[in-house]
């Protein structure tokens, strides 16, 4: 599984009061304590919040930089401030996000192609949230297409399905599932997929029961990758386990220990 | 059209652990064997690199085996009764790169040498020969406790290759090896789990686990070979994934096997067919260093070996 760290994230106030007061401490500091958790990439963005996006998040960049050069998912609606964060980066990067609007897709997909950067894509668009399965697919379909056709390789592709938040889409929880499993069988090479997890658990209150709990159904289902908390010991324990029962690593009694090991 | 083959690339790599160690390193060996370092499984050299030959240690004891059949005995002849005899045979003769000492004579059956005498016989054989030395046990773990660490600080500086610590009886040889600059046998019984899991243990002591090899106990041919061969398969793949608590190189005791099967004493030459087939079959699941008894079984198992690499 490949794990992104969520926490860099303007909306929370510690980030959010660090990227004002220009503290690049306070990120280091939280880049590295998801790092030492077991985070593979950091996710980061500058939160709706922010006033200056393009300057604020190539600083963020800049910052996280200096301490690691593990993948940084540059987090933006705006492609011009993708673009900016895309300038900044030395390391990896994943682009976070695009939907499956046209417009969007024929300015991200280049941008991906010019920094040989990963790809996420969101099946959404203007017309807004899927309702169902067959939506989802037909968006990922879109993606896909579009980015065979402008050649973008697809193995770079992470598609995610939107996760909804349980209290609000309960009946589509299933659908969500199901999606990741036929997101991999669209072409060959398949796309990789991913969810951003947290937001499965929004505004219940037991949101870290939830969040592992749905990381683990997905995983059976065939999940690639995660955005999410990985200081959260229980949810990565669950992660490792579910892993494990998918016999992807090898069981000893100090199983979660050697996983942390690698 | 050319047929293309697929070539698979990992992205683990077993580690280096080098057996001995000259002059300048600290130690008095005239030269080092290196085993481990492959980044791919066995003898495919088009996937990756496979820097180091499986490398044969002939197995040497401190008392007189009592129960080696005729045909094995025979061919060391008096030289069996004098173990320094029989390391210079086994260096001089048949020009072994390393020897393997196991302590029999400590076993409380077979001598109960106390922990001065196993010392003393480390440090004479030392002097003896100047190949790199494996150190053995002599399976009583009380017993092993006592001697080990007594010919581990012997050897000092030597860069040996002692053990074995198993699951319920590591820490005190860990220590030992730890404080005095040699690698570490961690020896499990057929069983990948426990493999990992004391390869954990014993780096959790903190000898790191490039300073480990892995003896995942292996059977004979006819007596579960093709038990140990997927297990070590399995294990080599965990490893070249990526696992780094398993990739470590692969020690086995292919003579002491071998020469327990009733067909290697059945009838002439069949105890040499024996244990070359145990040995060079362990080799195509991964062995990085095999631990041999009659010198007509090692000579063929080396000239195999040569003949593989040939064209690497």
């Amino acid at each position: 599984m490949f794990i992104i760290g969520e926490l860099i994230n303007g909306m929370y106030a510690n980030i959010g009061s660090a990227i004002k007061e220009r503290n690049k401490s306070e990120i280091q500091k939280c880049a590295l304590a998801q790092l030492e958790s077991g985070a593979d990439a950091l996710d980061v963005n500058c939160g709706p919040a922010s006033r200056q996006p393009l300057v604020d998040l190539p600083w963020l960049v800049e910052a996280i930089q200096e301490i690691t050069d593990k993948p940084l998912c540059l987090d933006s609606s705006k492609p011009a401030v993708i673009a900016e964060g895309l300038k900044a980066a030395k390391n990896k990067t994943i682009i976070n996000s695009t939907t499956a609007d046209p417009e969007k897709l024929d300015t991200i997909i280049p941008l991906a192609k010019q920094y040989h950067s990963k790809l996420i894509g969101i099946t959404i668009s203007a017309k807004g949230i899927p309702q169902n399965k067959d939506q989802r697919l037909e968006l990922a379909a879109t993606i896909v297409a579009t980015c065979s056709e402008k050649e973008f390789p697809i193995e770079d592709l992470y598609l995610d399905p939107i996760v909804l938040p349980v209290n609000v889409a309960q009946a589509q929880m299933k659908d969500i599932l199901e999606s990741i499993h036929e997101f991999r069988i669209i072409s060959d090479p398949a796309p990789k997929t991913i969810v951003g997890l947290s937001n499965v658990s929004q505004g219940t209150n037991v949101r870290s029961l939830i969040n592992r709990t749905f990381l683990t159904m997905a995983i059976a289902y065939g999940l690639d990758s995660a955005i999410l908390d990985p200081k959260d010991k229980e949810l990565m324990d669950a992660l490792i386990t579910a892993e494990l029962i998918l016999n992807k690593n090898i069981y000893c009694d100090s199983y979660l220990e050697a996983y942390r090991k690698k | 059209m050319a047929t293309q083959l697929v070539l698979e690339k990992w992205p683990g790599l077993i580690s280096t652990v080098t057996l001995g160690a000259k002059k300048e390193e600290g130690g008095s060996r005239a030269a080092t064997v290196k085993i481990g370092g492959e980044n791919t499984l066995p003898i495919l050299f088009n996937e990756g690199s496979i820097p180091n030959k499986p490398a044969i240690a002939f197995e040497v004891w401190d008392v007189p085996p009592e129960d080696w059949p005729e045909e094995l005995a025979g061919a060391y002849g008096k030289v069996l009764s004098d173990p320094f005899a029989w390391a210079d045979k086994c260096v001089n003769e048949y020009k072994a790169q390393t020897l393997c000492v196991r302590m029999q004579g400590a076993h409380p059956d077979f001598g109960d040498k106390g922990a001065q005498e196993a010392a003393k016989f480390v440090s004479a054989l030392l002097k003896k020969v100047n190949v790199p030395l494996v150190i053995t046990g002599c399976g009583d773990d009380a017993k092993d406790n006592l001697i080990l660490p007594a010919c581990s600080e012997a050897a000092k500086g030597e860069r040996c290759l002692i053990g074995s610590a198993v699951q319920d009886n590591y820490k005190t040889l860990v220590a030992s090896v730890l404080a005095d600059g040699h690698s570490i046998i961690a020896e499990s019984p057929i069983d990948i789990n426990i493999a990992k899991q004391l390869n954990i243990l014993i780096s959790d002591m903190g000898l790191g686990l490039e300073r480990i090899v892995i003896n995942p106990t292996i059977g004979a041919l006819g007596y579960g070979l093709e038990y140990a061969y997927s297990i070590m398969e399995r294990a080599r793949l965990a490893a070249l994934s990526g696992d780094k608590t398993l990739a470590s190189p692969f020690i086995c005791f292919a003579g002491q096997e071998a020469w327990r099967a009733k067909e290697a004493k059945a009838v002439p030459e069949q105890g040499i067919i024996w244990e070359v087939i145990t040995a060079t079959s362990l080799i195509q699941s991964g062995a990085d260093l095999l631990v041999m008894r009659h010198p007509a079984a090692a000579e063929k198992t080396a000239k195999y070996i040569d003949a593989l690499f040939m064209n690497k």
